[in-house]
């Protein structure tokens, strides 16, 4: 019987010839990544020791990332003291893989873990952040768990009680139109599946449209992935992938993708012909409320967001510029850009986006999850409406809850930004960008 | 028997249950004064413990959706709430079983606020109504997380086992 690449994944990781969907397994974790929320993956890791007698220690610390993102800088003291103490932690146990606050290498972990070569096919990566799904473009399997957890992980190496995933295939074939992306792709895989449509499940990607996308675009597939419900999104390594590590992440040793057999069991595969695909947009206030872009243009929106670690990397930044380059931001659009790294924000400073979006009228902010949950760097006001690149709109996810909150393509954000209205950015009102 | 204190509906979010802009607030002993700190008057009465423990949150499909925030789950341990819902996200499941919060997974449900709800190990009964429905049992691998007492001590009970060898 054929295996998929979750099941050969855990296979390996679990030290056994085979596993199938439905087993109970202990895989060895290969990277395991925290935020902020490493102050409560410390106390946790603390409290396991308690009455041991035994000194805390990493099992490997060369297999810990921590990346500062979710509030940077500090939004207040107690995030600060946070902060201080996980630095601190960081220093005594030595560990390589630590993101902080900074120009250069900060950024947000899901950007920060592939564009440093941390991930590679096959690995088990774990992370304290549901969108963790977001590695399985790159081969790996990738889930989200709760600090915990993560504290056991780092105690003893591996992840106890891991129930092999059942895996949908998701067929994807036909050239993307003009203005059309993998957001929206995956956005209208999301209101297919619904919410819980993938739930306990690992979505496999597959199809003459994913073959010729790049990485950066199927970071965004497997990034949402998590919004229908699935464990994690894996594009299967190929070719490009292989381009990617060497050429972008700078990984000089041997890679070895995990593919999945002809013959595995899928518990049921979806095809999307892209082809004809329209703008899609997740109405207030859940992911799956999706629809194409016209059956809301019109509505008036407060606050564009670009950025986060669905589409905040260069070739969002890139179409997004085309759009708005030698135009105005509407007058009363508050608009917020935020590249999803340091590398990308230099990178879009050298070939003149970070120009093109302050001469339009958007306010270019630090590399970081922005306003995305709630917290800092764009609050919503009564009543008002963002429209935004994120992945998430559940009430109150932009810390208002009687705020409204829109997903969709930078394409769509851009195009919106000039009009203050939900636009179509096939349409004149994105200047003939077509 | 256990009374139903709020009844919600589908796919009730981790940024509803313990909003985002409360998560530099990490510490169990900490977070349960911010449990649906957006649904202004239930938190209120959670706050001025008129919730007994024990009393019975009801929801729809896909509780817990969305970030894998701890503080969603170690919030509503605090006020040692009992949720049914007709089905649970992953990882607030996970981290459900790893902290020791009681989840009941009801797919048929029927109830609403006020009814009184007998929770037995294969069926949960509406004694107001006097309906019953079908439990979905948790699989066995994390049953055995609850029954050493959730993953602190699960963990440390391993790392004293690999210690010893």
């Amino acid at each position: 019987m054929g295996k998929t690449v979750v099941e050969k994944i855990l296979a390996r990781a679990a030290g056994k010839s085979t596993v199938s969907a439905g087993d109970v397994v202990e895989p060895a974790v290969d990277l395991a990544m925290s935020h902020e929320n490493a102050a409560l993956v410390m106390n946790q890791f603390h409290d396991i020791y308690k009455g041991t007698g035994l000194e805390p220690k990493l099992w490997a610390p060369s297999r810990i990332a921590i990346i500062f993102d979710h509030r940077v800088p500090a939004e207040s003291p107690k995030t600060a003291t946070n902060q201080k103490k996980v630095r601190e932690f960081v220093g005594k146990h030595g560990i390589a893989k630590f993101h902080d606050i900074r120009g250069d290498l900060g950024g947000i972990c899901h950007q920060i873990l592939p564009e440093n070569g941390y991930v590679r096919p096959g690995a088990v990566v774990l992370g304290t952040d549901s969108h963790t799904t977001s590695h399985g473009a790159l081969g790996a399997l990738a889930f989200g768990i709760g600090a915990t957890e993560m504290a056991s992980v780092w105690a003893l190496g591996v992840a106890l009680d891991v129930e092999v995933p059942a895996t949908i295939k998701v067929v994807v074939n036909g050239t993307l139109p003009e203005m059309i992306g993998p957001k929206d792709i995956i956005l209208h895989l999301v209101g297919l599946l619904t919410a819980e449509g993938a739930n306990f499940q690992v979505l496999e990607f597959h199809g003459e449209t994913i073959r010729t996308m790049s990485t950066s675009g199927r970071l965004v597939l497997c990034n949402m992935s998590v919004e229908a419900g699935a464990t994690s999104g894996i594009v299967p390594a190929d070719d490009e992938t292989l381009r990617y590590l060497k050429e972008e992440a700078g990984v000089t040793d041997p890679v070895l993708p995990v593919l999945p057999d002809a013959d595995a069991t899928y518990v049921r595969t979806v095809e999307i012909d892209v082809s004809q695909l329209a703008p899609q947009i997740a109405c207030p206030h859940t992911v799956d409320n999706v629809h194409p872009v016209g059956k809301v243009a019109g509505t008036k929106v407060h606050q564009i967001v670009i950025g986060s670690c669905t589409n905040g990397r260069f070739d969002d930044l890139e179409i997004a510029a085309r759009i708005l380059k030698g135009k105005k931001v509407a007058k009363d659009v508050r608009m917020l850009v935020f590249p999803a790294s340091g590398r990308i924000y230099a990178q879009a400073l050298l070939k003149g986006y970070v120009a093109d979006f302050v001469q339009a009228g958007a306010v270019v902010m630090n590399p970081g999850c922005g306003p995305c949950l709630g917290v800092h760097e764009g609050a919503l006001g009564d009543g008002e409406t963002a429209l935004s690149t994120t992945n998430r709109n559940f009430k109150g996810r932009m810390g208002n809850p009687t705020s409204d909150v829109y997903l969709c393509s930078p394409a769509v954000a851009a195009a919106s930004a000039l009009t203050g209205v939900i636009t179509d950015p096939r349409g004149p009102a994105a200047g003939g960008a077509r | 028997m256990s009374t139903v204190v709020l009844t919600l509906g589908d796919d009730v979010s981790t940024d509803v249950i313990y909003p985002g802009r409360y998560m530099a607030t990490v510490l169990p002993s900490e977070t349960p004064q911010f449990a649906f700190a957006d649904l202004t008057d239930f938190n209120a009465k959670l706050k001025a413990k008129q919730v007994p423990p024990g009393s019975v949150l009801v929801a729809g499909k896909n509780f817990g959706c969305g970030s894998s925030r701890e503080q969603a789950v170690s919030t509503l341990k605090g006020h040692e709430l009992v949720i049914v819902a007709k089905g649970f996200a992953r990882i607030f499941t996970q981290n459900s079983v790893n902290l020791g919060l009681r989840l009941v997974e009801v797919p048929d449900l029927e109830a609403k606020d006020g009814d009184e709800i007998e929770i037995g190990a294969t069926e949960v009964v509406n004694a107001t109504t006097g309906m019953r429905f079908r439990i979905v049992p948790l699989p066995p691998a994390r049953q055995a997380l609850i029954d050493a007492g959730g993953l602190i001590a699960y963990t440390r009970k391993r790392l004293m086992e690999t210690v010893k060898k």
